[in-house]
């Protein structure tokens, strides 16, 4: 029966059954398979449409946009009569510019606002692979400098502003970058160390810097840098606070770099290693052109776990007094006329972080996926 | 860490072969005064999140009772209230800050006590607010006094002298209360609100912002038992007298302005007065600023730029709904009292 069939021109491919496949098909499957899922999907269909509604009523279609002004500045009293009714988006159109920069002075604020974009171009540029050679450094070098230079001014027409008036955005970015900046290339040479065989001295070093640090939590060390540290030093002659909290930043993140680095030194085959030596490779060279290109991308997960970790982590500096973005928001917060609208300024905050610690991880996820198939090749 | 330690004994001895000739190699007799000079810009600690005291507006500068009283030593000494630099401290950073001459003057609404004062190495010059533990209540509940707060449930917040303030002010009437404890102030604000409490209670300062920021300032009462002494003011590092003595005396020289209706808008005038304690305050008659090491017409910048204690007041205290009280001078019932210049 079946030679006769197949004996004629090929038959048309028959189509899947009706509702199976596309939308309708993904639906079926997933959402309303049995009865128990789709009494599960309806009640949290339910759930989502409520808070939904919920938040875009608050947010949006009851919120409050701007507010008089008062004698003694804005007057939020049409806000408090809304009892939470409405989100009161006022405040943050009065003190979005304290959040983004804090106390730099005032006129002067377009400064930090190339600052930010300068950093956000940087970490573009960075991105492309297109990009990846020398002259990248030297793009970074140019851009700090840059970047430094228009922070702190003192010359031409632009005025000098002392870092400790630096605050908001910026400072979140000069703590996250150069923390993890300055960070990685320590945490390599600690990672090694940590392996050495040869160097037990070295080996003995890096284990107990990395201990040492896990064992404290960040703010302790902050503490140190601003509390203990000054007490050592000469009258008047204190390293600025700001380059002690990212000294202290540096080495934290060093040492939970380091040992992320060297589970992938550990999980490469010993294989590689002796191959390098076969080929008569120096320890440097070896380590530079075989052990660590296979390393690192073997631990790019933990790596962009733990810069997106630190980066959230520098809002720990507002325990010794440095206005960084949260602290700004919450500086902001304090201002009696708008105490009770918290939530507004938060979730501002959550979507700035959350802009940035996305990025990086679907930028991640990126990477991972093109050096997979550069593997598979 | 390990590099850390050799380098911080080094830093040690460093300070102590240039701790001592530093003291002595000046021209003032003050070596905070000549740090001062020298740098051009009055470093001052502040809190930088406390209504009232030291808050930035929202173009960032800092406003307050304390922030201008910043201005106003800068004022004195440099005869420009805008050379201030602001210390953002916390409550656990503060004196640290002070001790190690990051900052030259503290004025982070700190109480003023016998322990801070003899175990820290630092004084106080003055106490620009008198604050003191109190209790706000919902009118509807119709208490007028602490007495009736028996077996009442007050939020405080953990770790503060207000809790400790609370339990002996208790014990001693012999009444019962249960403390719920909430770090946080905007929870323990809502809590409040919430009816979760009975009572709130913190430095009467912040009582009376809280009440002033609801939407119906009515539907609380703050009851008139202050429970507990809060002198809050100036703090400066001992050993350095004449720094003391200028800190001490401008703020005394903005009591005696207030005192002597010399104010911000009409001491230009008041440079004609033919009043004897005016004429010493404001340099037209005899060397006050002088013997302070200042310049003769350091009062006369202080109020012309800062204006007067009252002024202060006013701009900074009175717009949070905080009534004067006790901060008021003593001719007005107040006991802010300023010894005579002269």
């Amino acid at each position: 029966m079946s030679i006769a069939l197949s004996s004629g021109a090929t038959p048309a491919r028959e189509r899947p059954p009706l509702g199976t496949t596309g939308p309708v098909g993904w639906l079926r499957a997933n959402l309303f398979g049995s009865w128990w899922s789709t009494a599960l999907t309806l009640a949290l269909g339910y759930v989502v449409v409520r808070f939904l509604w919920g938040f875009i009523d608050w947010a949006l279609i009851r919120a409050v946009w701007t507010v008089p002004m008062g004698p003694h500045g804005p007057d939020a009293t049409i806000c408090r009569q809304m009892k939470g009714a409405g989100a009161c988006w006022a405040v943050i159109g009065d003190k979005w510019r304290f959040i983004l920069f804090g106390q730099y002075p005032y006129n002067e604020q377009w400064r930090p606002g190339i600052c930010v974009a300068l950093f956000i171009a940087l970490y573009a540029a960075s991105a492309n692979r297109a990009f990846w050679r020398r002259e990248l450094l030297y793009l970074w070098l140019g851009t700090l400098a840059v970047i430094f230079a228009l922070m702190w001014g003192g010359f031409g027409p632009l005025q000098f502003v002392p870092d400790d008036q630096w605050g908001g955005l910026p400072i979140t970015l000069i703590l996250a970058t150069f923390g993890l900046v300055a960070a990685f290339p320590l945490a390599i040479l600690v990672a090694l160390g940590r392996r050495s065989k040869e160097l037990p001295v070295v080996r003995i070093l890096c284990v107990v810097y990395v201990e040492l640090i896990r064992g404290v939590p960040l703010i302790s060390l902050l503490f140190m840098a601003s509390v203990l540290f000054p007490l050592f030093m000469p009258e008047g002659l204190n390293p600025d606070k700001l380059l002690r909290a990212q000294v202290a930043i540096i080495l934290f993140a060093g040492a939970y770099l380091a040992e992320v680095v060297r589970a992938g030194l550990q999980a490469l085959p010993k294989g590689q290693s002796e191959a390098a030596e076969a080929l008569g490779l120096s320890y440097w060279r070896k380590t530079r052109l075989i052990i660590l290109p296979q390393a690192l991308r073997l631990v790019i997960p933990p790596l962009v776990n733990t810069f997106i970790g630190f980066f959230k982590d520098t809002s720990l500096v507002l325990i010794i007094g440095i206005y960084d973005l949260l602290t700004a928001g919450k500086v902001a917060l304090a201002d009696p006329a708008w105490t009770g609208f918290a939530a507004e300024v938060y979730l501002v905050l959550a979507a700035i972080y959350f802009m940035f610690c996305f990025a990086m991880s679907r930028y991640s996820h990126g990477l991972e996926l093109r050096l997979a198939a550069a593997r598979g090749r | 860490m390990n590099i850390r330690l050799p380098a911080l004994a080094m830093t040690g001895l460093v300070a102590c072969a240039f701790g001592a000739p530093e003291a002595m190699a000046d021209g003032s007799g003050s070596a905070t005064l000549d740090a001062v000079k020298a740098r051009g810009q009055l470093v001052c600690g502040v809190a930088g999140q406390v209504p009232g005291f030291s808050l930035p507006d929202s173009q960032g500068v800092m406003r307050g009772l304390d922030a201008d009283g910043c201005r106003a030593v800068a004022a004195a000494v440099f005869g420009d209230m805008n050379k201030v630099k602001y210390v953002n401290l916390t409550t656990q950073n503060r004196f640290t800050a002070l001790q190690s001459g990051e900052v030259d003057v503290l004025i982070r609404s700190t109480t003023w006590t016998l322990g801070r004062e003899a175990n820290l190495g630092a004084e106080f010059a003055g106490v620009n607010y008198y604050d003191g533990t109190g209790f706000l209540v919902k009118t509807a509940t119709g208490v007028k006094s602490a007495k009736e707060l028996d077996g009442a449930t007050i939020c405080v917040q953990p770790g503060t002298s207000t809790e400790l303030a609370i339990a002996d002010y208790f014990r001693r009437n012999n009444l019962k209360f249960t403390p719920i404890l909430i770090e946080n102030l905007a929870e323990i604000q809502t809590a409040f609100l919430s009816g979760r409490c009975d009572v709130y209670s913190t430095d009467s300062s912040g009582l009376a912002t809280f009440r002033a920021t609801q939407p119906t300032k009515e539907d609380f009462v703050l009851l008139p038992e202050i429970i507990s002494k809060e002198p809050l003011g100036y703090m400066v590092r001992k050993g350095d007298d004449k720094w003391f003595d200028i800190v001490r005396w401008t703020y005394f020289a903005q009591l005696t302005a207030e005192e002597e209706d010399v104010s911000s808008k009409n001491v230009d005038e008041q440079m004609s007065s033919t009043n004897p304690d005016i004429r010493r305050l404001l340099g037209v008659e005899g060397d006050m600023g002088k013997a302070l090491g200042l310049d003769n017409k350091w009062a006369y910048n202080i109020v012309k730029q800062v204006g007067n204690f009252g002024e202060m007041w006013d701009r900074d205290i009175a717009v949070l709904g905080v009534p004067r009280g006790i901060n008021n001078l003593w001719t007005k019932g107040g006991i802010q009292y300023a010894p005579p210049i002269r």
